[in-house]
């Protein structure tokens, strides 16, 4: 108890300098926790789209983005008549644009798909699907910023489109997106014959190795990858994981360099009483103990605030109408755990010189000055 | 160990000793000691006088383990005093230490500066508690015990310091110019109830100190002057 007091006394004695450095690391693990959870949500939304009703997903190898894969219709033929397929859907991808919205995600499907046969029709008739070139079906969302009615015409991209439907789904970009069949998408998008991914349901998930080695043996230019595989090696996840960990690994730095910063002020004004400490007894590791708990009480109380600031920030983002259906603002619980280690890391780096040099002190030349 | 006599011609153990000790600071530049030898015997209370400078709270700081010196030997209940191997033993339970500012950390307690030390040495807090009672009780602070620093008088802060430096029950009080900061009454009174601990606790007590009136009052007086020990032949 007394230890403890030890350390928190020295903050409560520069009150102003503690709170600036709580709000240094508050700051950095809310920025780290925005960033990271934006993107782990956009990655976790994007995935759910491609893993509907459907263990592994077919593009075309060596692609840097599956808005560039290319799998022929042709291919597409072939695998869904292979025996272990259940069933097999083409999906092509499309961004397009409308007056206010600059990015509309468009999936060209068929009637078959999964994304139109288990979402929930808010309005129209799912047996109307694809009977028309000029037929779209829009998410919840993309119909309320759209402020799209059942019938209505919309323009979007360089079209005009009639609305035969309006569903709801459980992916934000679903929901925030236009689906259309997938003649008139490739046509639209000028990618007749192709679609972007082909995702596979097997009829046995057993058979999911057999079925990547037949893949790879009668497609030379075709990849065939498990949903978690897909998830853990896609360059583009990957590079945005990386980022979003990097800019918050950016501001965890600035934090570490605050909590040093008031560290070494915290050493050198009681150099006197790391000396009378040394005196009674205290070990070098005691001394150390007492400014690393320091530091970590700094971090501590600036993951907590940060936590908590990151959480509103979240949810202030995901009530922003033009970004509806693009944030899952849920926290993830394993995010908030690194967090919260992150920022104790942190602090604990930043300690390192300060502890160190408390360490240093010679009670005999610290208790001559006075 | 060595063995010296008392007064009362009683074999008694010699608990502090120095042999040809020498300190200088400033790359030798200035000499401090310069051969100091002397031994102090268990229970006595040894005021160490001299000239600001002298070496006085060098000789403590040695004794204490605060410090090396340049040559020589001190040893502390036979062991001698080794910075790296025996200084936390030393600093926890063999010596006390009193300064002339009393040193106590102001934001916290009269009780919870006492504390520290059984923190240091890892002594349980109810063990510690009744240590600190007893010794409150018999400095006249038990009233006192839980308010801050700066809401103590001169006199208090020195008792509590005295409380503090004799926590851990040690053998050896090492007393550097503890009245000094204090005004003649207080003085007096202070080192009144230093001189009852030591006996009371059985506590060897060096002190260094300018009052002489004070250093009359131990049962042995050393001189300190130009980095050496004179003692008079009678104290």
């Amino acid at each position: 108890m007394i230890f403890f007091k030890l350390i928190v006394t020295n903050l409560r004695r520069h009150r102003i300098r503690s709170f600036i450095s709580i709000a240094g690391i508050a700051f950095s693990v809310a920025a780290m926790l925005t960033v990271v959870t934006i993107l782990q949500g956009a990655i976790g939304m994007f995935s759910g789209i491609l893993s509907n009703d459907s263990e592994i997903i077919v593009f075309e190898r060596n692609v840097s983005d599956l808005f560039f894969s290319n799998v022929p219709s042709a291919a597409m033929d072939e695998i869904a008549n292979w025996p272990m397929v259940a069933h097999a859907d083409p999906v092509l991808f499309g961004v397009v644009s409308s007056t206010d919205h600059p990015i509309i995600t468009c999936f060209g499907v068929t009637a078959e798909d999964a994304r139109i046969r288990k979402a929930t029709w808010l309005t129209g008739d799912r047996l109307a699907f694809a009977q028309h070139s000029d037929d779209v079906v829009l998410g919840e969302r993309a119909a309320e910023f759209l402020s799209a009615k059942l019938d209505d015409h919309v323009p979007i991209g360089h079209g005009v489109f009639h609305v035969i439907g309006i569903l709801k789904t459980a992916n934000g970009f679903e929901d925030g997106g236009v689906f259309m069949p997938l003649n008139s998408a490739q046509s639209f998008f000028h990618k007749e014959g192709v679609s972007s991914v082909i995702t596979i349901k097997l009829r046995n998930k057993d058979d999911a190795a057999a079925f990547k080695t037949m893949v790879k043996t009668k497609f030379a230019n075709l990849i065939a990858l498990e949903d978690a595989e897909f998830t853990r090696s896609y360059s583009q996840f990957r590079i945005l994981k990386a980022t979003a960990w990097a800019v918050g690994g950016c501001g965890l730095l600035l934090g570490g360099l605050g909590v040093a910063n008031t560290m070494i002020m915290s050493v050198f004004t009681r150099i006197r009483e790391i000396a009378i400490l040394r005196v009674c007894g205290f070990s070098h590791p005691q001394i150390a103990a007492m400014i690393f708990g320091e530091s970590a009480v700094v971090s501590l109380l600036g993951a907590v605030l940060g936590l908590f600031t990151g959480s509103c920030l979240l949810v202030a983002l995901k009530l922003v109408p033009a970004l509806h259906g693009y944030i899952d603002a849920s926290l993830q619980p394993v995010i908030m755990l690194i967090v919260i280690v992150l920022a104790l890391l942190t602090g604990i780096a930043g300690a390192l010189y300060p502890a160190a040099y408390a360490m240093r002190i010679r009670a005999v030349e610290a208790l001559r000055f006075e | 160990m060595t063995i010296l006599h008392s007064q009362a011609g009683n074999p008694a153990r010699i608990v502090l000793q120095a042999e040809d000790v020498w300190k200088s600071y400033d790359d030798g530049a200035i000499a401090v000691l310069k051969g100091v030898s002397f031994e102090v015997a268990e229970g006595q209370t040894v005021a160490l006088c001299g000239p600001s400078g002298c070496g006085k709270s060098t000789l403590l700081h040695l004794f204490g383990g605060l410090d090396s010196p340049d040559r020589g030997r001190v040893t502390v209940n036979g062991t001698e005093v080794n910075r790296h191997r025996n200084l936390l033993r030393l600093l926890r339970h063999e010596v006390g230490f009193v300064f002339q500012l009393h040193n106590l950390i102001p934001d916290l307690t009269l009780e919870e500066n006492c504390l520290i030390p059984t923190v240091a040495a890892g002594i349980d807090h109810r063990t510690a508690q009744a240590r600190l009672h007893q010794l409150a009780e018999r400095t006249g602070l038990t009233h006192r015990l839980g308010q801050r620093i700066q809401k103590l008088s001169g006199g208090e802060r020195q008792r509590t310091a005295l409380c503090r430096a004799l926590m851990n029950q040690p053998k050896i009080l090492l007393a550097d110019e503890p009245t000094g900061s204090l005004d003649e009454r207080s003085s007096s009174a202070v080192f009144t109830l230093l001189l009852e601990l030591a006996a009371t606790e059985g506590v060897t007590l060096v002190m260094a100190t300018h009052d002489r009136a004070l250093a009359a009052r131990c049962n042995r007086l050393l001189e300190m002057h130009d980095g050496r020990i004179h003692e008079p032949a009678t104290a």
